[in-house]
């Protein structure tokens, strides 16, 4: 195992992807095969069930290192996590005991780590003990991690991706197919992650998407409208959905496969013929849905027909690729369009084309824009009538012009330290405005933000709740309402669970409001006539 | 009467009317060390133990009035004798032994006592009453050995070197950067690069006799390059600022205890955190109050909660002390 901790360390002791793919290839290259394959399954965030439970680490650690249980739950409570913490506190039975470890990555996962689950739980403990004494910590640590299946490495699926296919010699898409769906981590799977005939692969490859960038000027500054086609601005998955001598595969931004994750979908494309089309997938019932519910559908691997019925999608076409095997990307948007919307009649809809708005000056579109909200999508996209299909960020053919986000002024009443890599800083904060209720003015909390405070602010503001904290609920303070917070948010809703009655979509910190004192923040009533005028149902 | 009490200007002894680290002016303040958030400006006279006398001036002032003490030398304050004692903090660092009527207390200051070539090795006082710091009194916290750390900052330093780059090791200027100096002569003999802020301490080191690998200031290179290879220590605040830029592409690596943890090494965002800290580990605040033989501990700094409720599970009488002392390395970074 020493190798994999070598390779997890350098992994995480760097951001430089550069960096994170020359380590996993030098490690892939070495590895013996049944370890590089299972490296691959730990890495790319591939897990085995959960093995062992809080309760039973717990228990385990305090057995073994005598220390109460206020302790370790405070020393987890300063580390962030619980196998780091199992690690460090035992260092001092380690130290005692020599710190060897010979077996191979494949020797620990199928001779010591699954074959757990056969085990009850005073076996389960016992293992536990005898590896905190023996492996060396960090060792330790991954091995804890790997049975409570929380190992992340900080390396995405594409990096994993290119790495293989540095190895390999192969193209990346090519990699990425391969590494799709399901497979045992095994030698044999490792060698045919490394075959040299691609045909198989070929065939359902995507191409590089084109990707809008944001209107940083007027409109009118584009030229004539008539110049340009104009769509909402969606706020799904993108997608490009390829269909290649009847073969159908559906493949995300992220060059993510994700065929299997959208049945419905490929049901319709069934209809079609060959092509490659760009579009969105959507969570629609009769209007779209939040991206929230959308994200339900994103985690699973397979989906059930409870969620299916509860979240359909559709996709949304808005560009044509390629039409019966030609490559349509040097056409004008225009012509590509057509050929989309020829394809998307073929099919149910579940295949539609995102529709063209026909309002014919700026101004005409600039107020539709306004009504974005309402209709759950972001804002508008802008794009060159006579333009090809470019690939990655190249700007001037596609623009995307959003709504600004929603605003209100709040004050911070709870502070709680963040988790793993942030443990020691107060970086989660509750926010809330004021409810006038007979004559009485209270706070009611109305969101949780995280993001959006520049390191120095973070720290001057953690020195704040340090000396302004009121009460400590183990790792959540409260603290004197002094501090007022503009948050911006992408939309509201109304919510039950929520005491304040509405719940915020996407609320950040935008900024620290040092001019405002608590008294001028935003009143719930405000709040609410914005769900009144924004809220979607 | 307690031999030492908490007032709004910090620790005071009545009996002998002077305060210990105080962190508003007073008329008399013994020092235990040069750390910002033990010695500030303002005060009428100072104490402090002989070789910490130039830093303590280098810091506050050259026209300081302070008399110099050395280890185990005592001196009569009012009732109270007043003596200083090693901490291994960093050069000059003392325990504060103050006895009045046969009663004894010690301020540990800021000690550790992991090995350290550039200060005094920290010696154990008995007493009645122990005042100790508590910054890392969590059992997670034990440090690994200097000699292991200082191996992986040369390998670091090295394999940048192979990719023509330079190694900025971001420590505390006053005792962590020197400790460094001082450990990676068992590596190399090459030459060290400093930011201003550490030049002139390191010269009160050497002037003190300690041994380290030779340094220079960085000064800016007409040729970027020049650089390449390099190790430059710098205080942590130059992160990011516009001094770094003559560096180009450069490794980063950060000293401090709090790089024992995962998380804080990943969200300080240094490309490399290596744990090194000048403060006790766990094992260090039990051994120094066992040693102490004092029948009451009270805790300053940090986690002083954790070990007062340790120790009184374990049957002793301990308390918690609300000081205004914190941590360098946090504070060099805020
Ligand atoms: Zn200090
Ligand atoms: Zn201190």
């Amino acid at each position: 195992m020493q190798a994999f901790t070598d390779l997890y360390v350098s992994l995480d002791s760097t951001t430089a992807t550069n960096s994170k793919v020359a380590a996993l290839r030098r490690y892939l290259a070495e590895a013996p095969a049944a370890d590089a394959a299972w490296a691959i399954y730990i890495v790319s965030g591939r897990r085995a069930k959960r093995l062992a439970g809080r309760p039973l680490l717990k228990d385990a650690l305090q057995t073994l290192t005598g220390y109460p249980e206020w302790m370790v739950l405070d020393a987890y409570a300063t580390v962030g996590d619980f196998a780091e913490t199992a690690s460090l506190l035992t260092e001092e039975v380690r130290a005692a005991n020599a710190c060897d470890d010979q077996h191979s990555l494949a020797h620990w996962m199928e001779q010591e780590i699954l074959p757990l689950a056969d085990l009850d739980d005073e076996d389960k403990k016992q293992k536990l003990m005898d590896w905190w004494q023996r492996l060396p910590q960090l060792s330790a640590f991954l091995a804890t991690k790997l049975i409570t299946g929380g190992l992340r490495v900080g390396v995405s699926q594409t990096l994993v991706a290119r790495a293989v296919a540095e190895l390999a010699d192969l193209p990346r898409d090519v990699i990425t197919h391969r590494l799709m769906g399901d497979w045992q981590p095994n030698a044999a799977w490792f060698k045919s992650l490394l075959d040299p005939d691609i045909t198989a692969e070929t065939s359902s490859r995507p191409y590089p998407f084109y990707l809008a960038s944001p209107l940083e000027k007027a409109p009118a500054e584009l030229g004539t409208r008539g110049d340009w086609l104009a769509e909402w601005k969606w706020d799904g998955i993108r997608a490009q959905l390829v269909k290649r001598g009847g073969e159908i595969s559906l493949w995300s931004r992220g060059e993510e496969l994700i065929t299997e994750r959208f049945p419905e979908v490929v049901q319709a494309a069934a209809a079609l013929d060959d092509c490659v089309l760009d579009g969105e997938l959507l969570a629609w019932k009769d209007r779209v849905l939040p991206f929230a519910e959308l994200q339900r559908r994103i985690g699973r691997k397979t989906v059930g027909k409870k969620l299916l019925s509860e979240v359909p999608v559709r996709l949304l076409v808005y560009d044509c690729l390629e039409s019966d095997g030609e490559d349509l990307r040097p056409c004008g948007m225009r012509e590509r369009r057509a050929s989309a919307e020829a394809l998307a009649a073929q099919a149910d809809d579940r295949i539609a084309t995102s529709p063209l708005l026909d309002h014919d000056s700026w101004e005409a579109l600039a107020a539709a824009r306004d009504g974005s909200r309402a209709r759950g999508v972001e804002g508008l996209m802008l794009k060159a009538a006579d333009s090809p299909y470019l690939t990655g960020r190249k700007k001037g053919a596609w623009w995307k012009w959003k709504v600004e986000p929603l605003t209100v002024d709040a004050v911070m009443i709870y502070a709680q330290a963040g988790s793993g890599r942030r443990a020691t800083l107060f970086t989660d904060y509750t926010f809330a405005v004021w409810q006038e209720q007979e004559g009485e003015r209270q706070l009611v909390p109305i969101a949780k933000a995280y993001s959006g405070l520049t390191d120095t602010e973070i720290n001057s503001l953690n020195r704040w709740i340090r000396a302004n904290t009121l009460e400590r609920f183990g790792p959540v303070r409260s603290v004197s309402a002094e501090q007022v917070f503009e948050l911006a948010f992408e939309g509201i809703n109304a919510s039950t669970r929520h005491k304040s009655g509405v719940a915020l979509r996407f609320p950040r910190i935008a900024r620290w409001r040092t001019d405002m004192r608590p008294e001028d923040a935003n009143t719930l009533g405000q709040v609410k006539d914005l769900l009144s005028l924004y809220g979607n149902a | 009467m307690p031999l030492v009490e908490l007032t709004d200007k910090g620790l005071y002894c009545p009996a002998g009317d002077f305060h210990i680290d105080p962190w508003r002016p007073v008329p008399r303040a013994v020092i235990t060390h040069a750390h910002a958030d033990h010695a500030r400006p303002g005060s009428g006279l100072y104490f402090a133990e002989t070789s910490g006398v130039p830093i303590l001036r280098q810091r506050l002032g050259a026209d300081l009035a302070c008399h110099g003490l050395a280890y185990g030398e005592s001196l009569e304050l009012g009732r109270a004798r007043v003596s200083l004692h090693p901490a291994g903090h960093i050069l000059g660092s003392a325990q504060v032994r103050i006895e009045v009527d046969g009663e004894v207390w010690v301020i540990t200051g800021d000690f550790k006592r992991d090995r350290d070539p550039t200060c005094t090795a920290f010696e154990s006082v008995t007493c009645d009453t122990l005042i100790t710091e508590a910054t890392f009194a969590l059992p997670i916290y034990r440090w690994p050995e200097i000699d292991t750390v200082a191996a992986d900052i040369h390998r670091w330093w090295q394999a940048n070197a192979q990719q023509g780059r330079a190694s900025v090791l971001f420590c505390y200027a006053l005792g962590k950067a020197q400790r460094v100096l001082a450990a990676l002569m068992a590596h190399t003999e090459q030459r060290v690069l400093l930011h201003g802020a550490a030049v002139p301490l390191t010269q009160i080191y050497r002037d003190a006799g300690v041994a380290m690998l030779p340094t220079e200031p960085a000064l800016e290179a007409e040729v970027e390059k020049k650089f390449a290879g390099e190790l430059i220590i710098a205080p942590p605040g130059a992160n990011g600022t516009a001094w770094m830029k003559r560096f180009g592409d450069c490794g980063t690596g950060f000293c401090s205890g709090w790089m024992l943890l995962r998380g804080n090494r990943r969200r300080r965002g240094y490309d490399r955190g290596f744990v090194l800290s000048d403060h006790a580990d766990w094992p260090a605040l039990l051994q120094t109050i066992e040693q102490s033989h004092a029948q009451h501990v009270l805790a300053t700094h940090g986690r002083s909660d954790i070990l007062v409720r340790y120790l009184r599970e374990h049957g002793m009488r301990a308390d918690e002390l609300r000081t205004e002392f914190g941590d360098e390395d946090l504070a060099a970074e805020s």
